[in-house]
């Protein structure tokens, strides 16, 4: 599995028309017997407002923040801004994109991608000409 | 700790508290940059209106259970932890970015805090805690009456 434009993800995007950044998640990825599961940090995404691609086995994960600065209030000290996130990954063949299962808890996105059974060996024969 | 800014008041304008504003405006603005340098867990962000102030904080991943806020007189103390997946065996990282473990932050607020009022809520990895400014340390208005 190989990270396809992660350190700029506008780059293969049109830009956003809206006011928050676009950053990239910060992402963990491991491997079980029987999966590949990502889980990516996306702060004050709701689930509803997640969207997932698979495309030619890249795998894109959009969010959109849904944080809303707190009514009346000025900011007078920040450390972090809202954001959307994107991040794009390219699955290898070992996995099968079409059994995506995603749960969002806690701003936490949690990503399983089943391996793909192998292929059985096939054996072509040859014919006589 | 953090609060250097004047309280954000209606008036009259102080020059060098305009440049101030201006100063921290730049920092928005480049600031994301330089806040990675020095990054605390969790990022905070505060916020001042009328009746008091707000804290937000960003924590994915931590159980609304396991975050402990403590209000005591001007502070507000945040802990918490973040549990990494439990380990099982065969399981093989690709790609290690988030960190876990625990976390702990005080912040000093330009007044003194009712606990009993203070109210919290965690939204999808947010936490933002509402404290009220006490009526009594609310500006008031002082009607100058003629001689």
């Amino acid at each position: 599995m190989s990270e396809q434009t992660a350190a700029n993800p506008a780059q293969t995007q049109p830009e956003t028309t809206r006011k928050v950044p676009l950053r990239s998640p910060v992402t963990d990825i491991y491997e079980t017997r029987d999966a590949l599961v990502l889980l990516m940090e996306l702060p004050g995404v709701d689930a509803s407002d997640v969207e997932i691609a698979v495309d030619n086995r890249v795998l894109t994960v959009t969010g959109r923040t849904s944080a809303k600065a707190p009514p009346g209030c000025t900011l007078v000290h920040a450390e972090y801004r809202d954001a959307d996130y994107q991040r794009a990954f390219t699955l290898s063949d070992a996995v099968d994109p079409s059994r995506i299962d995603a749960v969002a808890a806690d701003g936490v996105l949690r990503l399983t991608v089943p391996k793909a059974a192998p292929e059985p060996a096939r054996r072509i024969a040859v014919r006589r000409a | 700790m953090f609060y250097t800014t004047p309280w954000p008041g209606t008036g009259w304008i102080d020059p060098l508290r305009e440049m101030e504003r201006m100063r921290q405006e730049m920092e928005h603005l480049i600031g994301d940059l330089a806040l990675g340098l020095r990054r605390e867990f969790p990022p905070m962000n505060l916020w001042a209106g009328e009746n008091g102030v707000v804290v937000t904080a960003q924590v994915p991943g931590v159980r609304p259970d396991d975050l402990e806020i403590t209000v005591h007189e001007n502070t507000l103390t945040l802990k918490g932890r973040r549990e990494p997946e439990p380990a099982a065996p065969d399981v093989a990282y690709h790609r290690q970015e988030r960190s876990y473990g625990s976390f702990a932050r005080t912040v000093a607020l330009p007044f003194r805090v009712d606990p009993e009022k203070v109210s919290a809520r965690f939204d999808n990895g947010i936490l933002t805690v509402e404290l009220p400014r006490p009526e009594v340390d609310k500006p008031r208005r002082i009607q100058v009456r003629k001689a």
